[in-house]
This record gives structure tokens, C-alpha cells and sequence, in this order.
């Protein structure tokens, strides 16, 4: 058996935690076994996870909030009752910090960030970038078990499958916490850099923070998350949160649109496992040219505008 | 306060990566390393600037060999106490955590600061096992942290937002962006670091329980295609054509 935790927000089911089913439904299959859902209480959606590959779902009651040492308890019930081979999360922000929990207290292997498995000798084996994007790493688990985290976007959301999923409940006590939660601030209505699919980012290029504007229209128009290079958020000109690469966030968008960012080595680290990467950019020895899959070179403040009128055209 | 800091040493990002033949071992002649930047810039700092304004001790420790030493000295020089080096190569997470948590549990400190993530792998993983060996909570993506007698209120990174806590010491936390704004070492603080101590402790061991098969190197991208500057309906027809986003 192969065991996902699967998170959700206001009822729907993370895209995060979609792709983690997905990866452990095709794991599940390579492997031979099934592929089971731990959710708390009240999200399941049946046939959408059943469409993932997922066939059984056990529904435990939580608080809204867990702590890393009550999460951790969580998985570690859940896995003392199923007794899975597998046990695979996201590595969003909650799998990165229970990831390694999980794993010393089971006395299991964590192999984290992956975003392909495949089999060789009769085993799974997994694939993750290191680095900074420079090379792949395979890894191997030394038994037939382990915790599998999967990074966001590194792997796909796959619905092509049709199990029928049986749901019960899963008696799981929690303790009480030694963290309290005073506040959580969520960005409204927006899409987490680390969950958006497009990604249109922008750097120094763009002379001012009031420049910004054509940006997030074009970012509008294809329903895509904003991003910027560091100085531009160190400058103030952009909220940090949206800084990308080797100090900022890692991201694997299916489509990531550089404008007016030179392409340095240490953006690169955060943004060149895209799947498709867009570079708009004046000088044509920019950098950034070199890891693009399309490029057009010309003025930022000509190009956007007409790019954004052409769009709107074709809508 | 008693606050240890763990420092990991990555390769500065502009290095060239390099195998051996069968691909399963960096090689790490002609690479310059650094001191990872969530430890430098965010934790260590935020840890001197703990001790400065309500007094304290900060320890540095760190697994690997004597090569690091150099890196070492310049936690000290940028102010941290003393230093401690484990013997060892440092060859997984498991083993580094372990290492460190029975260092610990020797000599017990208030707060143990990890960075976010060492960038050449992007695990993230010393620090929550590190936690879970100390049996301690875990504050990950740590922003902001304020400590008033004894009670810690911090602000951790989520997905798309962020969550402001509150619990007692001692607890793990990882240090992210935000924590506090990088120092360099000056003169003083460089000569002072000479005359500090870094003291060598054998390892223990560990067992572990994944095994790297091989490295890969990515094949080159097919090269870019450029698109006229006065003719973007060709990129709108990729948008909606090839990429299929429209
Ligand atoms: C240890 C370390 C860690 C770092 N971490 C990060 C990180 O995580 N993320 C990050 O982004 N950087 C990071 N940096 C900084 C990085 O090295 C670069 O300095 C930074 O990415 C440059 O940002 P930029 O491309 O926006 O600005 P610039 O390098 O100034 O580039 C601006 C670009 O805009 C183009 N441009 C200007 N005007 C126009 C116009 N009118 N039309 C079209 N194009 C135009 C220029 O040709 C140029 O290529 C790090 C550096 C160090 C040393
Ligand atoms: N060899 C090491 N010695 C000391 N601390 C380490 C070592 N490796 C990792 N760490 C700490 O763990 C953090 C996260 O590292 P990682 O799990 O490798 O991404 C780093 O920022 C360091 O604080």
C-alpha cells in the first residue's frame, strides 16, 4: 500500500496534494499495490480522487490547526494501523517541515523534492534536481520502503484514471500542541507562487516600482502568479514573497516569462527546471537567452503593452 | 540564552559541476565552496543580535571535515562565540542530524537555528530530523522571532502567506528570508576569530536508510527561439498553439 497525505483548503483538495496522489497512485502501480488517501475529516472528494488513482480514503478528525510534532503523530498512527510501503507527501511548506519528523521517527528512509521515480533492478528509483539545476540526482531506498516527498510541479496532476474510492474513518488521537497559532495570513485570492502553473516575472528592467502595472495585467490576462529577481524585492519594489531563486523560492512553473531580468546564475537556480521558460530582454547577450525555450529581443516598455494588446485580441 | 547555530558549506553557485566517471561522486577540486546563506546571512545573525540585546552565548556547529575550517572561522569572525566541528564527512541528512542532536543532548541550548535549506541540494531536511532526534518543536521558514522571557513569537513561511506562533524553549527553527539582514565581518571581529575555540568532536554513528544511485547532467536545452519584436501575434499563437495557457 501506498499512502498519501492529502491537504485541502475550504474544502477542495490542494493542487500540491493532487500531485502527490498522482505520484503515488503510478507508484502504486509500478510497485503492485494500491493507492490509499489519509485526508482530515470532511474534504473527500470521491470521484476526483478516485480519477487521481486513488482507491481507499481514510478521514481522521483534527483541530484546523497542527503543529509539526502533532502532524508527525498523525502519519505516524495512520502508519502504524496501515502499514504502508510507501508514504508520500508533497513537499510544499507542511511536507518540508515533517518530512524528516516523519522519517526518524518511523527509522525510515526520506527521499525529498523528487520529481520522477522510475524502475531499475526491480526497484523504485528517484530523481531530484541538484545543484541549483545544474544535475539530477538519483536516489534509491536500501529496503522496499520509505517517505517520498514530491515537488510542487515536479511531477503533474494526472485525473486519467477511474478507481472506485471506498472512504472510512481512521481513529487518530492527537496530543495536545506545545505551538499555539495567533494568526494566519493568507495572500486573498491569489495563487501561490509554488502552486501557479504560469509565472510572469520581472526584474531590475523595469526602472520603477510603478512599471509594474503592465506586468500584472499581462499576468491577468494568462491567469498566471507574479514573480520578481531579488533586487527588485530587496529594493522594496516587490513584496519578498515573490522573490525567485538560490535565496528566494524554487519554482517549476509549465510556463516561467523572464522580463527584463538579466538571467544570472543565481536566478537561474530558482526558476531553469520550468518547463517552458519565455526570456524578454533587450540586450540580446543577455544570459538569461541561453536558458530560454523562446525569446524576443527588444524594449520591455515597447513589447508589453503590444503583447498584452495582442492577447486581449485574442481572447 | 544559549543558542547553537548549524552551518552547512555549499558550492558558491557559479562553480562548474563535475562527476566522477560513474557518476556517483561530486568532484570537488577547483570548486570554491561558501558558507550556505540561510545559515550566514539569516540564522547566525539573527542569533548574535538575540545575544546582544538580551545576552547569551552562540555556538556554531558543523559536520565535515577540516576543510570547512575556513568557513568556520568566518561564523566566528562575524560573531559567534565558539565553534564546534564533528569529524565527519557528512554524507546525508540522516547522519548530520544525528550527529548534531547527541551534541546536543550533552549540551543543552535554548534554541538550535538551521538554515532553511543547503542550497547545492535544496533538502531541507537536517532540520526538521534534528527536531525529531531532540524530540523539540520545529519552527520552519522562520521570518521574524522575537523572544520575551523565555517565550518565543515567530513568523513562519506557508504556501501563499505566512503564520505568526507563539511557544516556550527550546526549540529547532529554520531560518528563512527576513530573519535578519546579512553582516560582514570586520577587521576586529576577523583577529578575534583566530583566538577562539574550535574544538573537534569524533563522530558517532548512524545508520541510514537511502543510498544515491547515480548523478545526472541535464541535456542541453535545443536553443531559443526568437521571436520578431514586431510581430507578437506569433507569440500569442505559441501561448495558445504550443504551450496551450490561452
Ligand atoms: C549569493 C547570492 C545569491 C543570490 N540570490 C538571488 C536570487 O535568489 N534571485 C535573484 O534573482 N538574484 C539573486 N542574486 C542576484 C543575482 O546575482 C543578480 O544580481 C540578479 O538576479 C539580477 O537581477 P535582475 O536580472 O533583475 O537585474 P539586472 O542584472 O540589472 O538585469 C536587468 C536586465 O534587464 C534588461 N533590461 C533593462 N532595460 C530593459 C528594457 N527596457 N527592455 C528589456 N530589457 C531591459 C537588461 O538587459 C538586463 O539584462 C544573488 C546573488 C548572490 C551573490
Ligand atoms: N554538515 C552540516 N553541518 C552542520 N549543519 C548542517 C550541515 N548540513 C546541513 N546543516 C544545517 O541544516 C540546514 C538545512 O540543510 P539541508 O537539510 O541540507 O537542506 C542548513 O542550513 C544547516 O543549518
Amino acid at each position: 500500500m501506498v499512502l498519501v497525505l492529502l491537504e485541502h483548503k475550504d474544502g477542495e483538495i490542494k493542487k500540491s496534494s493532487k500531485e502527490a496522489a498522482s505520484f503515488a497512485a503510478d507508484l502504486a502501480m509500478s510497485t503492485g499495490e494500491k493507492a490509499v488517501g489519509l485526508i482530515a475529516g470532511g474534504a473527500t472528494n470521491s470521484n476526483e480522487l478516485g480519477a487521481l488513482g486513488i482507491e481507499e480514503i481514510f478521514e481522521f478528525e483534527a483541530a484546523d490547526y497542527l503543529d509539526s510534532q502533532q502532524w508527525t503523530q498523525v502519519i505516524e498512527q495512520a502508519y502504524q494501523k496501515l502499514q504502508p510501503t510507501f508514504i508520500v507527501l508533497s513537499n510544499n511548506s507542511l511536507g518540508k517541515s515533517i518530512g524528516g519528523r516523519i522519517a526518524v521517527r518511523l527509522n525510515k528512509g526520506l527521499i525529498s523534492n523528487v520529481i520522477q521515480f522510475k524502475s531499475e533492478e526491480s526497484k523504485p528509483i528517484f530523481r531530484k534536481s541538484v545543484y541549483s539545476g545544474k544535475a539530477f540526482a538519483w536516489y534509491a531506498f536500501q529496503s522496499n520502503e520509505g517517505i517520498i516527498s514530491v515537488m510542487p510541479h515536479g511531477y503533474g496532476v494526472f485525473p486519467n484514471k477511474n478507481k472506485q474510492v471506498t472512504a472510512s474513518k481512521i481513529d487518530i488521537s492527537i496530543p495536545s500542541g506545545n505551538v499555539k497559532l495567533k494568526e494566519r495570513n493568507l495572500l486573498k485570492g491569489k495563487t501561490p507562487l509554488t502552486e501557479a502553473d504560469i509565472v510572469v516575472s520581472a526584474g531590475r528592467g523595469l526602472k520603477d516600482p510603478s512599471n509594474w502595472k503592465m506586468i500584472e495585467e499581462l499576468a491577468d490576462l494568462l491567469n498566471a502568479a507574479t514573480a520578481c529577481s531579488r533586487p527588485v524585492a530587496d529594493a522594496g519594489w516587490r513584496p519578498h514573497y515573490e522573490h525567485v531563486g538560490q535565496t528566494g523560492i524554487a519554482i517549476r512553473p509549465n510556463v516561467y516569462i523572464a522580463i527584463g531580468i538579466s538571467g544570472a546564475i543565481q536566478h537561474l537556480a530558482g526558476v531553469n527546471n520550468s518547463k517552458n521558460i519565455v526570456v524578454i530582454n533587450k540586450d540580446p547577450e543577455a544570459p538569461f537567452f541561453k536558458a530560454a525555450d523562446y525569446g524576443i529581443c527588444g524594449d520591455l516598455f515597447e513589447i508589453i503593452p503590444k503583447l498584452n494588446e495582442a492577447l486581449r485580441r485574442a481572447k | 540564552m544559549r543558542l547553537l547555530v548549524c552551518i552547512s558549506k555549499t558550492p558558491d553557485t557559479t562553480s562548474k559541476i563535475r562527476f566522477d566517471a560513474d557518476s556517483k561522486n561530486f568532484i570537488e577540486e577547483g570548486v570554491q565552496f561558501i558558507l550556505n546563506p540561510y545559515d550566514e546571512w539569516y540564522s547566525l545573525v539573527r542569533a548574535i543580535e538575540i545575544r546582544e540585546s538580551i545576552g547569551g552565548q552562540v555556538d556554531v556547529i558543523h559536520v565535515g571535515n577540516t576543510s570547512s575550517d575556513i568557513l568556520i572561522r568566518k561564523a566566528l569572525a562575524i560573531g559567534a562565540d565558539a565553534a564546534f566541528r564533528i569529524e565527519d564527512e557528512a554524507s546525508n541528512s540522516t547522519s548530520v542530524a544525528y550527529q548534531i542532536a547527541e551534541f546536543v543532548k550533552s549540551h543543552p541550548y535554548d534554541i538550535v537555528f538551521v538554515g532553511k535549506e543547503t542550497i547545492d541540494h535544496n533538502g531541507s531536511e537536517v532540520g526538521s530530523k534534528l527536531a525529531a532526534f531532540l524530540n523539540l518543536p520545529f519552527v520552519s521558514f522562520c521570518n521574524h522571532l522575537e523572544i520575551t522571557n523565555n517565550i518565543a513569537v515567530c513568523s513562519m513561511e506557508i504556501d501563499g502567506g505566512n503564520e505568526i506562533i507563539e511557544l516556550n524553549i527550546p526549540f529547532v527553527l529554520s531560518a528563512a528570508k527576513g530573519l535578519a539582514e546579512q553582516r560582514i565581518p570586520n577587521m576586529k571581529g576577523i583577529i578575534d576569530a583566530k583566538k577562539k575555540p574550535l574544538n573537534v568532536i569524533a563522530k558517532v554513528n548512524v545508520e541510514n536508510h537511502s543510498e544515491l544511485v547515480r548523478f545526472e547532467t541535464p541535456a542541453a536545452k535545443s536553443g531559443v527561439r526568437m521571436i520578431d519584436p514586431d510581430k507578437l501575434d506569433e507569440m500569442v499563437d505559441i501561448f495558445k498553439n504550443e504551450l496551450k495557457i490561452i
